[in-house]
């Protein structure tokens, strides 16, 4: 799969799609619908990382940083417009990014996955601790968005939302993957196999996997700034590792090696889980950890490889003469 | 001074059981070259199993004595059955592959035990005091301790013992040696590598859920506490150096007594102490305190 390259048609289709699907769908789905490609931005970030070998167990982190970004904002400033604070979220993700990359980009795999890990941990220990500051447990509310200094009305306030994320989940598409038809992305993908032939060609490792992390800590700043609008409401655990763990588990589930598969894989895992918790709370974890081996043993290209070979597969029969 | 005491004694306590839990991570570390995730789900299995066959035991009236005995049969139970169950049919299917798959597999079991507990033992606390309050208290400097505090530093310092006995001075551990500095060569020389790989997978459970099954009595085991114990074990033997019996020693006391200090001088910080100790080593020195530089494999 050649993801330098975005797919025409199933990028026309599933785009007409999201546009139109509102007008049918119920207000509780819609809701899903917009937190699924809320974090869906956060889950390529982990994606980018998974192409070039990489894990982490940390990128909660600055999915935290732009949910708290909102919520400072409402608390200090009572300025709670979502076209302004998402280009902040991003900044300000980049920006941590830019602090914590400095010792993550000596890292690799183990390493990389448990310092991530360690760094998102503390966060979650920052943001419980300092009641005074962040709520503690309780988080912090964060109201009703303003678009550009526009109100809502609130029967309409849901479709502003989706349609906002879906604007901003299809530039966040064009954008990375513009990233990785770059020089850069052809060697973040290079990383997992061969470091040393990267050092050969001329670029730094090192720079490669910073850049590269900066870019991560945006997508989790916006990524974050979107979902707590949508839910309306933040918590220390946008930082914890199990936050992180669905990341991992989403890109794994939609396939990392394209850009569009984290977004089938976000929206089905948000379907799955609305179901689980109804049916087997107490397995949720469980099936996950299933449904995560198989893909691993099995389907290592997860949902996306699957309708790829489908698609392949329809493609050959149709240009087969019929009868001959 | 009385503080110093505390801190040391706190802290030394705390060191013992997290060398129990790192040095089984960093056994499986040293010899299969893949971190265990699940390792903590172990651990929890360890104190939960140790837990209901002291209170079985104690319901039908035995010597309450027996109980130390049910807190060493439970790892030996869960590494016997949890060791070759995940290496032969998990494990084994990714050696030789990236990286991340491996964590990734090893994370998905931890996800798995995480529920497989709450199934099988509820998640209402679970109590079992009597090895604690069996064998009295002393004090120190004013402040009582319990002498199964104690136990627990000389059962974590005999069984180091025993580990680096094991690899540095039985036939066994040069075998060992030889699988993890080299697989090839190992197996071209007729050692059964699949069988060190097992064998030391099973004794890293059996390690985790040793450390459990200790810890058991001192503390109400419920769900949860399982990720801070993978979390934790690693902070130790990174800061130790991977892979390494005598870096998690190390490691875990140096954890050990900065959690005690934090503790009782600045609380809101337990959990932040640990981890800056773990970043500061890990850029001063990445390989960790006791590890030893890798050649890069092409």
């Amino acid at each position: 799969m050649d993801a330098t390259r975005l797919p025409l048609g199933p990028t026309v289709i599933g785009g007409a799609f999201l546009l139109i699907v509102p007008f049918v769908l119920p207000d509780w789905m819609k809701f899903i619908v917009t937190l699924a490609m809320a974090k869906f931005v956060a889950v390529l970030a982990v994606a980018l990382f998974l192409r070039a070998n990489q894990v982490t167990f940390g990128s909660a982190m600055f999915y935290a940083v732009g949910a708290y970004t909102v919520g400072f904002s409402v608390k200090w400033f009572h300025f709670g417009d979502m076209v302004v604070l998402l280009p902040v979220g991003a900044l300000l993700g980049a920006g941590m990014a830019a602090l914590v990359g400095l010792v993550m980009s000596r890292y690799r795999e183990v390493f990389f996955a448990m310092l991530n890990l360690a760094f998102s941990m503390m966060l979650y220990g920052v943001l419980l601790k300092l009641y005074w500051l962040t709520g503690g447990t309780d988080g912090l509310g964060v109201g009703v968005p303003k678009f550009l200094g526009y109100v809502p009305p609130r029967e309409y306030l849901r479709d502003f939302l989706y349609y906002t994320t879906l604007g901003v989940a299809g530039i966040v598409i064009y954008v990375v993957y513009r990233f990785l038809a770059s020089p850069l992305g052809f060697y973040l993908r290079a990383l997992g196999d061969n470091e040393i032939r990267i050092e050969y060609s001329g670029e730094s490792v090192r720079h490669v996997m910073y850049v590269t992390y900066i870019v991560s800590g945006a997508l989790g700043g916006v990524s974050g700034v979107l979902a707590a609008f949508t839910v309306g409401h933040i918590v220390p655990e946008y930082s914890f590792w199990i936050q992180s763990g669905d990341f991992v588990f989403v890109a794994l589930l939609g396939g990392y090696a394209s850009v569009l598969g984290p977004l089938i894989g976000s929206i089905a895992f948000e379907f799955i889980r609305t179901y689980a918790s109804k049916y087997f709370p107490n397995e949720w974890q469980m099936t996950l950890g299933i449904i995560m081996l198989a893909i691993i043993l099995f389907r290592p290209g997860g949902l996306w490889a699957i309708y790829e070979s489908l698609a392949s597969r329809f493609r050959r029969r149709s240009s087969e003469v019929p009868g001959a | 001074m009385r503080l110093v005491t505390t801190i040391v004694m706190d802290g030394t306590v705390f060191a013992a059981v997290l060398f129990l839990i790192s040095v089984g991570l960093t056994l499986v570390f040293g010899v299969l070259r893949i971190l265990n995730v699940a390792h903590g789900g172990l651990y929890a299995f360890g104190a939960f199993t140790a837990t209901s066959l002291a209170v079985w035991l104690l319901g039908t009236g035995a010597n309450p004595y027996l109980s130390y005995l049910m807190l060493l049969l439970a790892p030996v139970v869960v590494g016997v059955i949890a060791g070759p169950l995940i290496e032969r049919v998990f494990l084994q299917r990714v050696y030789g592959r990236a990286e991340a798959i491996q964590v990734l597999l090893t994370f998905s079991i931890f996800l798995i035990l995480d529920d497989l507990m709450k199934l099988i033992w509820g998640t209402k606390p679970l109590f079992v005091s009597e090895p604690y309050t069996l064998l009295g208290e002393f004090s120190l400097s004013g402040i009582r301790y319990s002498w199964y505090q104690v136990l627990l530093i000389a059962v974590a310092i005999v069984f180091g013992g025993i580990l680096v006995w094991v690899v540095r001075g039985t036939h066994i551990g040069k075998i060992a040696i030889s699988v993890i500095n080299d697989r090839e060569i190992s197996q071209a020389i007729g050692i059964n590598v699949n069988r060190i790989y097992m064998g030391s997978f099973t004794l890293g459970v059996f390690c985790a859920a040793l450390g459990g099954a200790l810890i058991a009595p001192t503390i109400a085991v419920a769900p949860g506490f399982a990720v801070d114990a993978t979390v934790l074990a690693f902070a130790v033997i990174a800061i130790g150096g991977m892979g390494n019996l005598e870096g998690a020693a190390l490691g875990a006391l140096m954890v050990g007594l900065l959690r005690a200090t934090a503790v009782h001088l600045l609380p809101e910080a337990d959990l932040v102490v640990i981890y800056l100790a773990m970043i500061v080593v890990l850029v001063v020195r990445p390989q960790g305190l006791l590890g030893q530089l890798e050649l890069r494999r092409i």
